[in-house]
C-alpha cells in the first residue's frame, strides 16, 4: 500500500470525515477504486479508529463538565506506565489518557455530569488505584481551539464578491 | 463648469470600463450565491505574519522608509528570488512597491511613450492594457489559444510584432487561465524578444503557485535579464492582498528610473505592511506550501469536476483559476455567467473581460471551499444539462 498516498487520505478525512470517495479520488488525482481500498486498508490497519465531529459543547444545553486530570504514578517493573495507564483507561468516564514528559506522568480527561461526580471518581476510583502517588484536577471552564479548530471563530468571507 | 466630461484627459475617457463591474453589482444584490469569481486567496493572511505587523506597531515602526523599501526587505526577497534562478542587488536592483498593480504601472510608465507598442498576450488580467495606455502607447492583442493550453507561442507572437513593438507583457502563471510556460516556451519567446529588442515585463505574481514542477522565470535565460522587468508580491503566495506589497526585480538603471516615478507619487510602500512582509519571507515557508497543496487538491477536484460536466476544462497549472470551455451549451461567455447567476446564483467571470480570445470560456476561481465548490459544481451541472437538454430538444 502507498503511504504517501495513505497519508493524504488520513490527512483529508481528519479534517473533513464527510468527504466523499468520489471527491478525495478528484482532489488527489486517483480513482475512486483505490481511493475506496486506501481507506478500507487504514480502517482495518487502525489508523482510522472513528469518524467523529468536533462539538462545541457550550452551545448546547448540557450540563456536563470536563477535567483535565494531572496523574502522578510509581512506573512498576517491566510493564512501565502501561499497566497503569490500562487500569484508568477502561474506566468509562475518562476520554483519554496519555503519557506527559515533564512534572506528572499521566493527562488524564474526565467527563462527568457535574462537579460532584468527577470529584468523586478522582477520589474514589483514580486516586485509590495501586500506585497512583498523586492528583491533581483542572476542571476545564471554556474551549477556545480543539483540534485545530477555533470554537468562536468570527472570520466570515470578507473578500469582494468578484475581483479580476 | 459645463460639459465637465469634455475637459477631462480623453486618456481617461477613453479607456475602456471595467468588464466585471455590471456583473459585480448584479451579484451583489443577490442573496446564497456562491461565489467563483474572486481572484484573491481564501486564507487569512497567517496569524505569525499579522502578529509581526501588531509588533512593528507596539514598537513604533510607523514611518516613511527609504524609497525602495526596508534594505532587510530588499535582502530577503533577493534571496526568495535565487530560487528562480534569478541574482538581483538588494541595494540597486530591487524595490518594494505598492502592490504588483504600482509595478505595472511604474513599468509601463518607464518604458513607453506614446506611438511605441505594448504587445499583451491574451486572454489575461485585466490592468495591463489600462496602463499601457496611461503611458500613451497602443496595445497590440497577442492572441493564445486552447488548444495551446493557452502557453504564448513565438509564431503567434512574431505575427503581431511591428516596427513600433516595444513592450512585450508576460503573466505567467496567467490569471485567468491557469496557463504555464516552461522554460523550453520560454526559451522561444526569449529568441523572438532579442531578435526585435523588445523589453519584457514579467509578471510572476503567480509564480510560487505552479503545479507539477518548478516556475521559470524568463528572466533567467540567457540575453534576458538586461531587458526584463520582474515583477512580484506577497498577494497570492502569502495571502496576503490587502497589505498592498509587490516588488521589482530588474537591472539598475531600469530600476532607478522606476524608483524617480515611486518616489514622486508614492514615496514607499506603508512601512507595517514591508514588515509584515519581512515575516513572510523569513519565516512564512511552511504555512505558504500548505496553502498551494490546498490549491492543488481543490484545482483537481474543479478540473475534474468540470470535465465531468461538460465543460471542457484544460488543465490549469499555475495560479487559482480554472478556465473551461463553455462553448458546447451554445452560450456566449456573458450570457453564460448572468444566467448561471440569476438561475443558479453561482458567480464566475465571463472570459471575454480578459480580452477576446477569453470568449467562449468562463473563469472559476478554485480559492474557496471544498464544500463550496461541490455545491458550486451541482449547481453548474444543474444549468448545464438544462442546456443541453434544451439543445436537443
Amino acid at each position: 500500500m502507498n503511504d504517501a498516498l495513505r497519508l493524504k487520505v488520513a490527512d483529508l478525512l481528519h479534517d473533513n470525515a464527510k468527504l466523499s470517495v468520489d471527491t478525495i479520488a478528484k482532489m488527489l488525482g486517483e480513482t475512486p477504486e483505490t481511493i475506496a481500498e486506501t481507506i478500507h486498508h487504514l480502517e482495518r490497519d487502525k489508523v482510522i479508529l472513528r469518524y467523529s465531529a468536533v462539538v462545541n459543547w457550550d452551545k448546547l444545553e448540557t450540563n456536563q463538565v470536563t477535567a483535565v486530570i494531572d496523574v502522578r504514578v510509581l512506573p512498576q517493573r517491566e510493564v512501565g506506565f502501561d499497566s497503569i495507564a490500562k487500569k484508568i483507561y477502561r474506566f468509562e468516564e475518562v476520554k483519554s489518557v496519555a503519557l506527559m514528559s515533564g512534572g506528572y506522568d499521566l493527562q488524564v480527561t474526565v467527563v462527568g455530569r457535574d462537579i460532584r461526580e468527577v470529584s468523586r471518581f478522582v477520589s474514589e476510583k483514580l486516586a485509590t488505584i495501586e500506585n497512583v502517588t498523586a492528583t491533581t484536577t483542572h476542571f476545564l471552564l471554556k474551549t477556545y481551539k480543539s483540534d485545530g479548530v477555533i470554537f468562536d471563530d468570527t472570520d466570515g468571507e470578507r473578500r469582494l464578491m468578484i475581483t479580476p | 463648469m459645463s460639459n465637465l466630461y469634455d475637459r477631462l484627459s480623453p486618456i481617461v475617457i477613453n479607456l475602456p470600463p471595467s468588464g466585471i463591474r455590471r456583473f459585480f453589482d448584479l451579484a451583489n444584490q443577490m442573496q446564497g450565491v456562491i461565489s467563483l469569481g474572486v481572484g484573491e486567496p481564501d486564507f487569512v493572511t497567517p496569524w505569525h505574519i499579522r502578529e509581526a505587523c501588531m509588533y512593528s506597531l507596539e514598537q513604533g515602526y510607523t514611518t516613511y522608509t527609504s524609497n525602495r523599501g526596508l534594505p532587510e526587505l530588499c535582502i530577503e526577497i533577493a534571496k526568495y528570488l535565487t530560487k528562480y534562478d534569478l541574482a538581483y542587488d538588494p541595494s540597486h536592483e530591487i524595490m518594494v512597491t505598492v502592490g504588483g498593480s504600482e509595478a505595472i504601472d511604474l513599468a509601463m510608465r518607464t518604458l513607453v511613450c506614446p506611438g511605441d507598442e505594448v504587445l499583451i498576450p491574451a486572454p489575461t488580467y485585466v490592468s495591463y492594457r489600462p496602463c499601457a495606455m496611461l503611458a500613451g502607447a497602443s496595445v497590440i492583442d497577442v492572441p493564445t489559444y486552447a488548444e495551446d493550453g493557452f502557453r504564448l507561442t513565438a509564431q503567434a507572437l512574431e505575427r503581431a510584432i511591428t516596427t513600433r513593438s516595444k513592450v512585450l507583457v508576460l503573466c505567467f502563471p496567467n490569471n485567468p487561465t491557469g496557463a504555464v510556460m516552461t522554460r523550453e516556451d520560454l526559451a522561444q519567446i526569449a529568441e523572438v524578444a532579442i531578435r526585435h529588442d523588445l523589453f519584457v515585463i514579467s509578471d510572476e505574481i503567480y509564480a510560487e503557485l505552479t503545479y507539477d514542477g518548478h516556475h521559470t522565470s524568463i528572466a533567467a535565460l540567457p540575453g534576458m535579464r538586461e531587458r526584463t522587468i520582474v515583477i512580484s508580491g506577497m498577494s497570492k503566495a502569502y495571502a496576503m492582498t490587502g497589505w498592498r506589497i509587490g516588488y521589482i526585480a530588474a537591472p539598475e538603471p531600469l530600476l532607478a528610473a522606476m524608483l524617480k516615478i515611486h518616489q514622486y507619487t508614492i514615496m514607499c510602500a506603508p512601512h507595517m505592511a514591508q514588515r509584515a512582509a519581512l515575516e513572510a519571507l523569513r519565516n512564512g515557508d511552511d504555512e505558504r506550501d500548505k496553502m498551494i497543496e490546498s490549491y492543488d487538491r481543490r484545482r483537481k477536484l474543479i478540473v475534474a469536476s468540470l470535465n465531468e460536466i461538460g465543460l471542457p476544462c484544460h488543465e490549469p497549472r499555475g495560479a487559482f483559476y480554472a478556465f473551461p470551455d463553455i462553448r458546447p451549451t451554445g452560450l456566449s461567455s456573458e450570457e453564460f455567467a448572468e444566467r448561471l447567476l440569476l438561475e443558479q446564483g453561482v458567480a464566475v467571470v465571463p472570459g471575454n473581460v480578459f480580452g477576446e480570445t477569453g470568449e467562449g470560456f468562463v473563469r472559476c476561481s478554485y480559492a474557496t471551499s471544498v464544500e463550496l465548490i461541490e455545491d458550486a459544481m451541482r449547481r453548474i451541472g444543474a444549468f448545464v444539462s438544462k442546456l443541453v437538454s434544451q439543445a436537443v430538444k
